[in-house]
């Protein structure tokens, strides 16, 4: 799940990372009222969950309180485009107040999973303020990574090392074994699955700042962690999707092609995904429907698959396994009878639990659903009805 | 004929009594496993289906039965202790079938088995199974699987049970198919299981199945091209999928160029094996590559 930057702030300050002062406000009084108490000059953020705030307008400097206002006047409300959120951007709810800083060297600090290594990785680079990946491919040697054996956790030599590869020394290297010890302790107390600081900023008048933070958290630790888990931001993700998991489908995900998909198991959702493409199709979505027991599940994928007006047909790829094949039939030939449906070709491929009786009840509905036996006759078939439409 | 599980195997169903974990006993037993116990805390004394003894601790389950093979189907919340209980027991297989357990438990766990006798299969995996010896140590449809000796490692397992009916289907037979799991932080990752694939003479090649995110088949990639004389055949799952969105496994988030499809079907290539673009054709190239090298 992903925070906004002044969640993963309020987070980090918990934890002892030091950060510059500022609120959040929702209204452009508000954020008067924080830039009077920070002493007029701030910097006006966009709340919103995609990177790239800064290029799209969505980062404004104000150098007095009425500045303030009129900043996030402009910016509350507004569709926020940046190179993360697509074209129709994300719109803006909140904005984040925050003191100005002076700036003398931009640096990079990151804790996330390894999972090569199994543990938890710091990554920190003297190269702040940019895309790491860019940083990563064109100069490695300015990436340093450090791992954190989970047996004894964070110590101060981890800590030394980040600083000293990072240039600092004295009374910034103290203030950075601050932050890193804050981030391990932030990353470990919330179940994180990544805390990303860029920049973190040395001032000129020496204080070492996390000027911007990104925390992503564990959603399969979200249970234990009820306080994180109300900070959910659901105008964030796609009404689709939020829709999708309210109707207990979990692992829907919309995608801009025209050919829904309907699938058990990741690995093969992602499968048939790919056998679309190379048909010379385009799936719509990736859709997990789990192990099914119920055939109202179908029905329900059916709904949220087609409120995509992209969608003009569907593949269902069902390898029964711990699902049975003909709760799956049973689903389709009821999405079929309670959903309007004209002109929308379905193909259907079963195998494995319960497949005949699976193919019987396909058959004994009447209905003009296409079958297949493998997949790749399905993605085939699925392609040449869509495109034959 | 196999690697890890095979007639020597005693089962032990930790959370035998549950939904999933009874049905898949009973399926298992139904297959020809030797299931010798379960465990479900404060059902000690029960006997389930009239057939295997619950125990309220793994450590009697151990002592009073001989179990050697544990397979866990404990709620993720309590899915670490169930690993580390069976680990404390001495048991030298653990299988856990568990969806959704926190990336940090599994970090602890997989730290604390570290050099212990306990190796890990999954979480989030489809378990593994050993067709010529009826060992069913999972969830997978038995009927789908046939012995042979082309050697199974997937992160997934419906495509699992995908890429096993096209080898079925095929003429081609299986030794063992072991699905690894597909979280971040796994027991056993697919080059270990590649190894022991490679050294098992029962083997003859082996299908790899990956998926996007990590770098767990490029690890795989470089162990077969430095030690593997075996036919691979490989497909990598997710070409189509876009970045940055996890895509049902937690370990399928595209995050940095190693994580594409593309590095990992190249990293395969260059290192020997066989790979294929669609999943449609996972058996029939295994069918050709072993007629090529005159194998079948």
């Amino acid at each position: 799940m992903k925070l906004h930057e002044y969640q993963a702030k309020e987070i980090l300050a918990q934890f002892g990372v030091p950060l510059p002062a500022g609120r959040v406000a929702t209204s452009p009084a508000q954020a008067r009222q924080i830039a009077e108490e920070l002493g007029g000059k701030v910097v006006v953020k966009a709340q919103i969950h995609a990177g790239g705030r800064g290029k799209g307008g969505g980062v404004k400097l104000a150098s007095s309180p009425a500045e303030a206002e009129q900043r996030a006047a402009d910016i509350i409300g507004m569709q926020l485009v940046t190179p993360q959120t697509g074209a129709q951007g994300q719109k803006v709810k909140s904005v984040l107040i925050a003191e100005q800083t002076d700036i003398a060297r931009e640096l990079y600090l990151s804790l996330l999973l390894d999972s090569a290594a199994g543990g938890l990785v710091f990554i920190a680079s003297p190269a702040g303020g940019m895309d790491i990946e860019e940083v990563a491919a064109t100069r490695p040697e300015e990436i340093h990574r450090v791992v954190i054996d989970p047996a004894s956790g964070y110590q101060a030599y981890h800590g030394r090392k980040l600083a000293y590869a990072l240039g600092l020394s004295g009374d910034q290297l103290r203030q950075a074994l601050t932050v890193f010890n804050g981030v391990y302790r932030a990353y470990t107390a919330s179940d994180a699955s990544l805390v990303e600081i860029n920049p973190l900023v040395v001032t000129n008048d020496g204080r070492v700042l996390a000027l911007d933070a990104k925390v992503t958290i564990d959603d399969n630790a979200l249970y234990r962690r009820p306080d994180i888990a109300a900070m959910r931001d659901k105008d964030e993700e796609d009404p689709l999707e939020v829709e999708a998991q309210e109707m207990g489908i979990n692992n829907y995900i919309k995608l801009d092609g025209n050919i829904g998909c309907v699938v058990n198991g990741a690995g093969l959702a992602m499968s048939t995904m790919d056998v679309i493409k190379l048909a010379g199709g385009e799936p719509a979505n990736f859709l997990d429907i789990g192990t099914v027991n119920d055939p109202q599940r179908v029905v329900s994928a059916f709904k949220i698959m087609t409120k995509d007006k992209a969608v003009k047909g569907v593949l269902i790829n069902i390898f029964g396994g711990m699902a049975r094949t003909d709760v799956i039939a049973t689903g389709v030939v009821e999405a079929k009878r309670q959903l309007d449906l004209p002109n929308f070709p379905i193909v259907v491929r079963l195998a494995g639990t319960n497949v005949e009786e699976g193919k019987r009840i396909i058959a004994e509905s009447g209905l003009p659903v296409i079958t297949a036996d493998d997949l790749g006759e399905a993605a085939r078939k699925a392609v040449a009805a869509v495109q034959g439409l | 004929m196999s690697v890890l599980v095979d007639e020597n195997t005693r089962l032990l169903v930790q959370g035998i009594t549950g939904g999933e974990g009874s049905q898949h006993a009973r399926r298992s037993i139904a297959y020809g496993t030797n299931v010798v116990a379960g465990v479900t805390p404060g059902r000690g004394g029960q006997v389930f289906d009239e057939k295997v003894p619950v125990f309220n601790t793994v450590a009697q389950a151990v002592s009073e039965t001989g179990a050697n093979v544990s397979i866990i189907f404990v709620p993720a919340p309590g899915a670490a202790d169930a690993i580390l209980e069976a680990a404390a027991a001495a048991i030298p297989l653990v299988v856990c079938i568990t969806e959704g357990v926190p990336a940090l438990d599994m970090v602890m766990v997989k730290r604390t088995l570290a050099g212990s006798g306990t190796r890990l299969i999954g979480p989030n995996c489809p378990g593994l199974i050993t067709p010529g010896t009826h060992t069913r140590v999972g969830i997978m449809p038995g009927d789908v699987f046939t012995p042979g000796s082309v050697g199974v490692i997937s992160r997934s397992g419906t495509l699992v049970y995908e890429a096993v009916a096209q080898l079925t289907a095929n003429g081609v037979g299986q030794s063992s198919c072991v699905g690894v799991g597909g979280d971040p932080v796994i027991g056993t990752t697919q080059r270990e299981a590649l190894e022991m694939f490679n050294a098992d003479p029962d083997t003859a090649a082996i299908v790899l199945i990956g998926e996007i995110g990590g770098t767990a088949e490029q690890e795989a990639a470089a162990y077969l091209k430095a030690h593997v004389k075996k036919p691979v055949v490989a497909f990598i799952a997710g070409s189509t999928a876009p970045p940055g969105r996890r895509m049902g496994h937690a370990g399928a988030i595209i995050s940095g160029n190693q994580g594409t499809a593309a590095a990992k079907k190249a990293a395969l290539a260059d290192a020997g094996a066989t790979v294929v673009d669609s999943p449609a054709e996972i058996g029939v190239t295994m069918k050709r590559v072993l007629h090529e090298r005159g194998m079948l």
